[in-house]
């Protein structure tokens, strides 16, 4: 049963509703919010998002919201979790419609997913992700290691040891990210059945008790 | 590399499941909040809720069951029916939903798929290309349950959502709704050789063969079927068991023992 509370950023893009289902199906208390000051009383940062990289940035600028996460996730440490353009948001910039600047929390940029005659774009659907074996996250997972993905950039990451695990689609490219109290998955485990549900709790697991 | 889905799709005339026939009749067949949670136990890949009254009765996209259904969904949800505006696909996200489906409004306000790709992503936008026999033997698209006439070829509606930011079809055929006679194969070959989006094959599902027909030789990304997952528990289960007999690529996420199943000479699991 986990007590954490997990507080969610709601900063007009993403499916706020299923990620709040799942925290509160896994038994946390849950706050969706936008306020700054919520967020810097938080225990856990989830930052959702579907959409594009511009308007997210610009979205979290306009409500006041780059501050206080930074101040909580690089200066409190408190513990991160991005999800799908959540994850993408802390590269240092996105190559989506324009050049756009991101959080800059972990080195990389994010490109396009290679077009390719023989593979459609987005990249929608379950896929089997490859972990790099730096911790237990995706042992004992029985049937196989499929999450659900749908997105058409990926994350390109500059220093191999931020990548927690890969997939593949016509390339190899980033799934997970983890760095300090930061991770962050490009698939979204909230809509990724059993194993989402499983990757949610032990990550809770990891955060309410660090190893 | 990405996996072939299974995707049931639950029909619904307000907040009752129904059963279609050539888009024509619909008979009951229970709620949706129970369908939910019978297939995210029972292997599906994602789920798609289609309100079709809505557009033909004027109604606003239902969003309260999309709340309802999003609740015990932990797989990828698309709602469509009666989609109109931004708005609409605004309220839908945040009611629960992942992706939408737009009909109607594809060939009636085609900017609707640009705008709403611009705001929310190309992969929130599905859009589903009903199509039947015209008088002169031709495919045509047709809105409003198979009822109103577009002039349009599947496939020339197909480029043009491409192009507005569409990121996935639906390929419906009317003429096979219900008749479990399979997919139209050659149609949704036609389209899926002709676009770089995902096209999802709808429509015709009697036998499991069926689905493993609609990849092998229409080539489509996901294969989808509301009738036949509607009178038979753990048909979604089999389905997935015949398909990876076969030897397709799909996601396996309960506890059987896909390989024990077996398939009798038209296919039914024993």
């Amino acid at each position: 049963m986990q007590n954490t509370k997990v507080t969610i950023i709601d900063y007009g893009m993403g499916n706020i509703k299923s990620v709040s289902n799942a925290f509160a199906f896994l038994g946390c208390q849950v706050e969706v919010t936008s306020e700054p000051a919520v967020v810097d009383a938080s225990e856990c940062i989830v930052l959702p998002g579907v959409g594009a990289f511009g308007d997210a940035m610009q979205n979290l600028k306009e409500l006041d919201l780059l501050d206080a996460l930074n101040r909580q996730v690089i200066e409190q440490k408190t513990p991160f979790l991005g999800i799908c353009l959540g994850m993408q948001l802390i590269a240092d910039e996105s190559e989506e419609k324009g050049l756009h600047k991101g959080l800059g929390w972990i080195k990389g940029r994010v490109v396009p997913l290679k077009a390719d005659p023989s593979l459609r774009i987005p990249h929608m659907g379950w896929n089997e992700i490859l972990p790099k074996g730096r911790d237990r996250f995706f042992e004992d997972y029985h049937q196989g290691l499929n999450f659900y993905f749908v997105h058409s950039l990926y994350f390109d990451c500059e220093n191999v040891e931020d990548v927690h695990s890969t997939v593949k689609y016509g390339t190899e490219f980033t799934a997970s990210v983890k760095k300090d109290n930061i991770f962050a998955v490009q698939f979204h485990p909230e809509r990724s059945h059993h194993n989402g549900l499983r990757l949610l709790r032990t990550y809770l697991d990891s955060i309410a008790c660090p190893e | 590399m990405v996996k072939f889905r299974l995707i049931p799709t639950i029909l619904l005339n307000d907040y009752m499941i129904v059963q279609s026939f050539k888009f024509e009749k619909y008979l009951p067949i229970g709620n949706v909040e129970t369908a939910i949670e019978f297939f995210n136990n029972w292997d599906v890949d994602e789920i798609v809720l289609l309100d079709i009254m809505a557009t033909k009765k004027g109604r606003l996209p239902n969003i309260d069951i999309v709340e309802k259904a999003s609740v015990g969904c932990f797989v990828p949800l698309t709602f469509g029916g009666g989609i109109k505006t931004v708005d609409d696909i605004r309220n839908i996200i945040r009611a629960g939903a992942d992706k939408v489906v737009i009909g109607a409004e594809a060939v009636r306000n085609p900017n609707l798929i640009r705008d709403g790709a611009e705001r929310f992503g190309d992969q929130c936008m599905t859009v589903s290309i009903d199509y039947k026999m015209n008088a002169q033997q031709e495919p045509e698209v047709f809105i409003e349950n198979g009822k109103l006439a577009t002039g349009l070829h599947p496939l020339d509606l197909a480029k043009k959502v491409e192009v507005l930011g569409a990121g996935e079809i639906l390929l419906y055929s009317i003429d096979r709704d219900g008749s479990r006679m399979g997919y139209d194969l050659e149609m949704i070959d036609m389209i899926s050789s002709s676009v770089g989006i995902p096209v999802v094959a709808c429509g015709g599902v009697g036998i499991n063969r069926h689905f493993a027909e609609g990849i092998q030789k229409g080539h489509a990304q996901a294969v989808a079927a509301g009738n036949i997952f509607n009178h038979t528990e753990h048909s979604t289960i089999q389905a997935k068991a015949y398909m990876v007999q076969k030897g397709l690529d799909i996601r396996l996420s309960s506890v059987v023992n896909y390989e024990e199943f077996g398939f009798d000479h038209i296919d039914r699991a024993y």
